[in-house]
């Protein structure tokens, strides 16, 4: 009986209020070894497969790494460029920009939290800094977002839970929309797009900033698919996250800056200045 | 016979551990639905064997870390384990004594009964669809109590001969 009330008061709590986790992170101290330790056989596979890697293959991959590095290099020349034209034209125009983002490695803890969510399991947690809500990308796009930061573990929605929704622009003429989660792992829905909205499959879609949650600009998903039924209102769309949701095992946890930075900087200032001399 | 206490809270404490680890084990895609309640068996288990020492107190504290393991709203997997094992311990005498297939049955309601509650509170937080495959654990579970059974006996029988 006292175990019935005290689980109906705790299940009451839970849903109320946020105070309860404290409990729940001091809990997790037992049972977050349990999470290393199932995923302890696939540490240890990968392990003796890298260790049993013969010498060709190493070279041939790190030949590879070489020439993808030397591109993305080449890539950032211009890209640094383009961020400080970026920067002066928004100074022209009165508006706020923000500062790059700061990203964490976390690795996927092979475990199974449960069926039909689209939760996973990554080995950093409050201790490194993580906390609910933050964005989650990996090389490719958007992964998710962390749903619950424990002190060694935290658990991340993907974007194709079926829970999950997350504000997104067409990348070609900056349409505005929502992507939710269609609960396959290969799959989004954009269901609030009238049937004669401009988009087409090909398109990428981009995080658009509004939600908060997620910084602007970064790939989410590609569409793949409109169908426009003359009868209904909205058009079905669906799309294909650009992130390898069910291969990889590296993620980034990214802290974005809340604060944009002031409107016009000193370095800004000065270019703005010069500018003007030139002018006359 | 004070070696005897500890040793039965050992076995029990890892066999439950165990059994949350397979609770969380990396199965493929399409067998994650069939994965039974592993934790809730091996409650089951120790409660008709051991009803003095593995009580309702074990079975909702476990039931918590289960909440905290899988990410539940705490106090779900506590509720469901409680009130299961309470009724394990009530007819533990009568179950001991039931041949294997009444057991089972038995076992079967048991789980049943903590789907049930579990599909209840999860409809309370927001109304939820019920697909069919949210039972399967429910016959999975039943089907694999022999094996629990067995390899549990196997890990209890040195100390019932002592």
């Amino acid at each position: 009986m006292v175990a019935v009330l005290a689980s109906i008061t705790l299940l009451v709590f839970d849903q109320k209020s946020p105070s309860i986790n404290t409990l729940r992170s001091t809990l997790s101290f037992f049972v977050d070894p349990l999470k290393y330790l199932v995923d302890l056989p696939t540490v240890i596979i990968e392990q003796t497969a890298d260790s049993i890697n013969s010498y060709q293959s190493l070279k041939k991959e790190n030949l590879r790494l070489r020439e993808d590095q030397l591109a993305h290099q080449a890539r950032l020349l211009k890209f640094s460029a383009l961020e400080n034209e970026n920067i002066r034209l928004r100074a022209l125009l009165e508006n706020s920009f923000k500062l790059g983002e700061q990203v964490l490695v976390a690795e996927l803890l092979s475990v199974n939290m449960a069926p039909y969510e689209h939760i996973v399991v990554v080995n950093k947690g409050t201790r490194f800094g993580v906390h609910p809500q933050q964005p989650v990308l990996d090389a490719n796009g958007v992964v998710g977002q962390v749903f619950r930061a424990l002190p060694m573990t935290s658990e991340i929605m993907l974007i194709t839970d079926p829970n999950h929704a997350i504000p997104v622009q067409v990348n070609r003429n900056g349409l505005l929309t929502i992507a939710v989660g269609s609960g396959q792992t290969n799959r989004l829905i954009l269901p609030f797009l009238p049937s004669n909205a401009d988009i087409r499959p090909g398109d990428l879609l981009i995080t658009s900033g509004l939600g908060g949650n997620f910084p602007h600009g970064y790939p989410v998903a590609v569409v793949d698919d409109f169908i426009s039924q003359p009868n209904k209102a909205f058009a079905t769309i669906s799309a294909t996250p650009k992130a390898l949701l069910d291969r990889n095992r590296e993620l980034m946890i990214v802290w974005s800056k809340s604060t944009p930075v002031p409107l016009i900087s000193k370095s800004t200032e000065n270019k703005l200045e010069d500018l003007k001399h030139e002018n006359k | 016979m004070k070696t005897n206490n500890s040793s039965g809270f050992i076995q029990i404490s890892i066999s439950l551990a165990l059994a949350m680890c397979l609770r969380i084990l990396p199965l493929p895609e399409s067998f994650v639905a069939f994965n039974p309640d592993w934790v809730l068996l091996t409650l089951i288990y120790w409660s008709l064997t051991l009803p003095e020492r593995a009580g309702i107190f074990h079975a909702w504290t476990f039931g918590l870390l289960t909440d905290v393991l899988t990410g539940r709203l705490l106090g779900q997997y506590a509720l469901a384990y409680a009130l299961v094992i309470y009724l394990c311990i009530n007819l533990h005498k009568r179950l001991r004594n039931f041949p294997m297939l009444q057991q089972g049955l038995f076992i079967f309601f048991c789980l049943l009964l903590s789907q049930l509650l579990l599909f209840f509170i999860k409809n309370i937080q927001h109304p939820a669809q019920l697909h069919a495959t949210f039972w399967l654990p429910v016959f999975t579970g039943t089907l694999v109590w022999p094996i629990v059974y067995g390899v549990l006996r196997l890990v209890r029988l040195p100390q019932s001969f002592r």
